[in-house]
């Protein structure tokens, strides 16, 4: 018997008892279309963090206290004397600049106005691996930080927020922890980032957010390192040069370091992976769907060889082989899937429309992403599913004797 | 002389095993069925004659005996086989009709055709049967917009369009009014005449059968011949 022909039977068949083959297509539907979305918004969110760190610079390293594989006791901190020695062109020769950062929260006031902001201390260099831009005045210089200068470059949201503007706010005095700061610079707005907004921070020189704004315990404690690599190539050598070097100075014993070295790199494949779990999770769940929606297919398909066993039988004594009586059945259930395939895929595109517009409007810019992957999985997934539900039912119809089926009332 | 002979049965036994008890329903039935010949099948119920129609057109395989349909030996056919035969051989008329409802007349005249596979001008075969029993201007309607005459019209053209060597009525004019009934049995029997075409009708209706060249009459699984 030809397929196509088999085909179009197959659909006048399903047309003939619409209601009952719509519900049975439409738990496929919610079932593709489950699968597309979840599989969508995971892409989504993996695309959005990855471009979030890709955006960080290809050649920085993060260097912190602690060891986040192995548990090391009484972790040294790292201070300023690694920063020098890291910066040593000599003893790091892939390293080109390095900036102490030290953090917290504190209070800022100015104009009767308060807000908690992070506080960041650290050097000029700092400026430039974070790619920050100026709206007007100027990066912390050498000369503040040799000085202990009381000057600060403010975010733009601490200026919206303490002075109502961002023009002509260099040279105003702002309250950082009571203590007063001449405001040198506003930074040009980055938006909300993955980690927290940029625009509500204040930064400071190092020496004087250690002396006077931060306390920490040790002597000339800093909280992380930044390191800017010559070349993105580079990494990889910085990186053992860093660690060597803070093995040296920590006197750790051989493979028990004290410290983490992070690459952007680093940064990437763990936020994948943790991205890839998450989509898998998803989906799996989402699969549970088109799961219970191939059982309603299988239901239907039994109820239906049931309702036609005369006309099974009929088409037996006709001449149909066990075989033709298989196909037919097996085009009808997977007709069913697939018709509810191909729905679910406009479903689940428009799921994932839906719930990228959502997270727009509430301001974390978020893409979810259909890959073609996706469709051919779902639209495969589905057809399977209706040829593997499809099976028993097919099977039942085809095995029937002619005699009986023909006298079934 | 055997070779006029399109059906050749010999000592056809069927039983069925009902829970402990095993029921006869054919002790042993011969005949042979000449090519051409019009032959009706009667008797009471239970007389196991709806069990050698079965039979006879392939539907069925005797528990023992030898059937030789059209010069091929059935007893030995695997199921496949037996539904190739069904299709090439047996032309089928059933008393409840048992067309598909959702489709034309015309597809439903087809329908052989498709099952035997690669055959040529399906559309024009299944036309040309359905002209032959008087429906060429109703190829389109479904049988829901049919009458039962035209109904049972339509299944002859059905069982005729492959050229069977066989033709079996079971009832067939057993849902329909006499006047009906008599068009249906004239149109089967112009067949026979016109084609040559072998028919073997299972009845009660003493009127049909009185019609036909030759009764076999069964009872209790077993052949008493008269005519």
């Amino acid at each position: 018997m030809n397929i196509g022909q088999s085909i179009i039977e197959a659909l006048e068949t399903l047309n003939g008892n619409k209601l009952r083959s719509g519900l049975t297509i439409l738990g496929i539907v919610i079932g593709v279309g489950a699968v597309i979305a979840m599989l969508a918004i995971g892409q989504g969110a993996q695309d959005t963090i990855t471009s979030a760190i890709s955006g960080i610079g290809t050649n920085l390293l993060f260097v912190s206290s602690g060891n986040d594989i192995l548990n090391v006791r009484n972790p040294k901190p790292l201070t300023l004397g690694d920063a020098q020695a890291i910066a040593d062109p000599f003893a790091a020769p892939d390293v080109l600049a390095v900036a102490p950062i030290i953090q917290g929260r504190s209070d800022v006031t100015a104009g009767g106005q308060t807000m908690s902001v992070s506080v960041t201390g650290t050097t000029p260099q700092y400026f430039i691996m974070q790619n920050y831009s100026l709206l007007e005045g100027d990066f912390l210089t050498q000369d503040n930080l040799q000085g202990n200068a009381s000057a600060v470059v403010i975010g733009p949201g601490v200026a919206d927020k303490l002075f109502g503007r961002r023009n002509g706010v260099v040279g105003e005095t702002i309250r950082i922890n009571g203590q007063p700061f001449r405001v040198v610079g506003i930074l040009q707005s980055k938006g909300g980032g993955t980690f927290g907004s940029q625009d509500n921070q204040v930064i400071v020189p190092f020496t004087t957010a250690q002396t006077r704004l931060i306390h920490r315990s040790a002597l000339n404690e800093v909280d992380q390192l930044y390191v800017q690599v010559v070349s993105a190539q580079a990494v990889p050598l910085a990186t053992d040069e860093v660690k060597q070097i803070l093995r040296q100075r920590h006197r750790t014993p051989v493979g028990i370091d004290d410290f983490s070295v992070f690459s952007q790199a680093d940064f990437l494949s763990i936020a994948t992976t943790v991205t890839g779990v998450f989509t898998i999770f998803l989906g799996g769940i989402a699969g549970i769907s088109l799961l219970v929606g191939g059982i309603g297919i299988m239901n239907i398909m039994l109820v239906s060889v049931t309702e036609r066993t005369r006309e099974i039988g009929l088409r037996k004594a006709l001449g149909a082989r066990k075989r033709d009586i298989l196909i037919q059945f097996l085009i009808e259930s997977s007709m069913l899937s697939l018709i509810g395939g191909m729905i679910g895929i406009l479903l689940g595109w428009f799921l994932g429309f839906i719930v990228g517009r959502v997270a727009a409007a509430s301001g974390n810019p978020f893409n979810p992403a259909i890959s073609l992957n996706a469709i051919l999985l779902a639209t495969l997934f589905s057809a399977a599913v209706g040829l593997f539900f499809g099976i028993y039912p097919a099977n039942r119809a085809a095995g029937l004797e002619p005699v009986e089926a023909l006298r079934y009332e | 002389m055997a070779k006029d002979w399109v059906i050749h049965a010999e000592d056809l036994m069927k039983v069925y095993q009902m829970g402990e008890v095993e029921v006869r329903a054919l002790a042993g039935v011969s005949c042979n069925i000449k090519r051409g010949e019009v032959v009706a099948i009667m008797g009471p119920s239970g007389s196991g004659k709806s069990t050698l129609m079965n039979i006879l057109g392939c539907l069925d395989l005797p528990t023992s005996g030898k059937y030789i349909l059209d010069g091929e030996a059935v007893e030995t056919l695997s199921d496949d086989q037996l539904a190739d035969i069904r299709n090439r051989k047996v032309g089928f008329i059933f008393q409840s009709f048992n067309l598909l409802s959702r489709t034309t007349a015309l597809a439903n005249v087809e329908l052989p055709l498709r099952y035997a596979g690669n055959v040529p001008n399906k559309k024009e075969r299944a036309r040309a049967a359905l002209e032959s029993v008087g429906l060429g201007d109703r190829i389109s309607h479904r049988p829901t917009e049919l009458s039962g005459g035209q109904q049972q019209r339509v299944a002859i053209a059905r069982a005729l369009v492959n050229d069977p060597a066989i033709i079996m009525a079971d009832e067939p004019t057993g849902n329909l009014d006499s006047k009906v009934g008599k068009e249906i049995l004239e149109l089967l029997l112009a067949l026979n005449r016109d084609n040559g075409t072998t028919l073997i009708i299972v009845t009660h209706d003493q009127a049909i059968a009185a019609q036909t060249q030759r009764i076999i009459h069964l009872r209790d699984g077993l052949v008493e011949e008269k005519k």
